[in-house]
């Protein structure tokens, strides 16, 4: 129950940050990677606020031998630099910058118009195609 | 710059980095949006519930956003409906290979110094950086 009413909180309030922000206007999203033209930088103060407070207060949780609601952290704790990190974060990148969209802000925007609508279907359909590939490489 | 908002994109992403900062105080979890939406389209006994609420915060509050502050999701330049439908494909496929994305790579694991997200975040902030260019300034922004 507590650990339901808390997510539901912290994704409330990633909702709003990422609207204060700017980052639901895929134009806005687009003037920010586009260095050669008109640049908006305003996105590189969107990460340096949520750097700046989370740099620090993750740093304060972290010494708690556990989180509030659950038994232990779960933290990644992959150091690896592989071939599938740089692949994924290279098409992501390029469907960022096509579409303007990042997974939060497509989410939050969900309800604004059709594009959105599109924009989310197709990320959950290339996830699940990622997943089934993922898996028959594997066998 | 016509466009540059640095205030109020300073305090939203101070709101993203309070938010990261209560999911990982009470639920121990990485804020990572294409990690959490990932994990609840492949559902685990006792690790689904807490996804479906953060994504059902995002979405709600998102919701009300539109009826509130419908220019806060203005599209701008115009892109087509192949277009969004391409880039949602890559962004879903991408983050799910690549294992985050602007939140998890980008704010959590920048925050932690982590190798891969450093090197995830450089890699989709130039990746985007030439998708635009070529977009914007070689196509002349063609849809």
């Amino acid at each position: 129950m507590m650990r339901s009413l808390s997510a539901l909180l912290a994704g409330a309030l990633f909702a709003v940050g990422l609207i204060l922000g700017g980052m639901t206007q895929p134009g806005k999203v687009i003037g920010f990677l586009d260095v050669t033209g008109r640049w908006d930088p305003s996105l590189a103060f969107v990460m340096g606020g949520a750097l700046l407070i989370y740099a620090v207060l993750s740093r304060l949780f972290l010494r708690r031998p556990a989180p509030l609601f659950e038994l232990k952290f779960h933290l990644p704790s992959r150091r690896d630099i592989d071939r599938r990190l740089v692949l994924g974060a290279s098409l992501f990148g390029i469907g960022w910058g096509l579409g303007g969209y990042c997974p939060g802000p497509g989410l939050v925007s969900l309800t604004a118009g059709l594009l959105p609508v599109v924009f989310v279907t197709t990320m959950v359909l290339g996830m699940y195609a990622e997943r089934e590939i993922d898996k028959r490489l594997r066998t | 710059m016509e466009n540059f908002t640095p205030l109020s994109s300073l305090l939203g992403g101070a709101l993203i980095g309070l938010s990261a900062s209560i999911l990982l105080l009470f639920n121990g979890r990485v804020a990572g949006i294409s990690g959490i939406l990932g994990g609840a389209l492949s559902p685990a006994p006792g690790d689904t519930l807490w996804r479906l609420m953060f994504l059902l915060g995002l979405v709600s509050v998102g919701a009300a956003g539109v009826l509130i502050r419908p220019e806060a999701f203005s599209v701008g330049p115009t892109r087509s409906v192949l277009t969004i439908a391409l880039a949602g494909f890559l962004v879903g496929y991408g983050t799910r290979l690549g294992n985050g994305c602007t939140s998890g790579h980008g704010v959590c694991g920048v925050s932690r110094l982590s190798p891969r997200s450093l090197i995830a975040t450089a890699t989709f902030m130039a990746t985007g950086a030439l998708t635009v260019f070529v977009v914007q300034h070689v196509l002349r922004g063609a849809e």
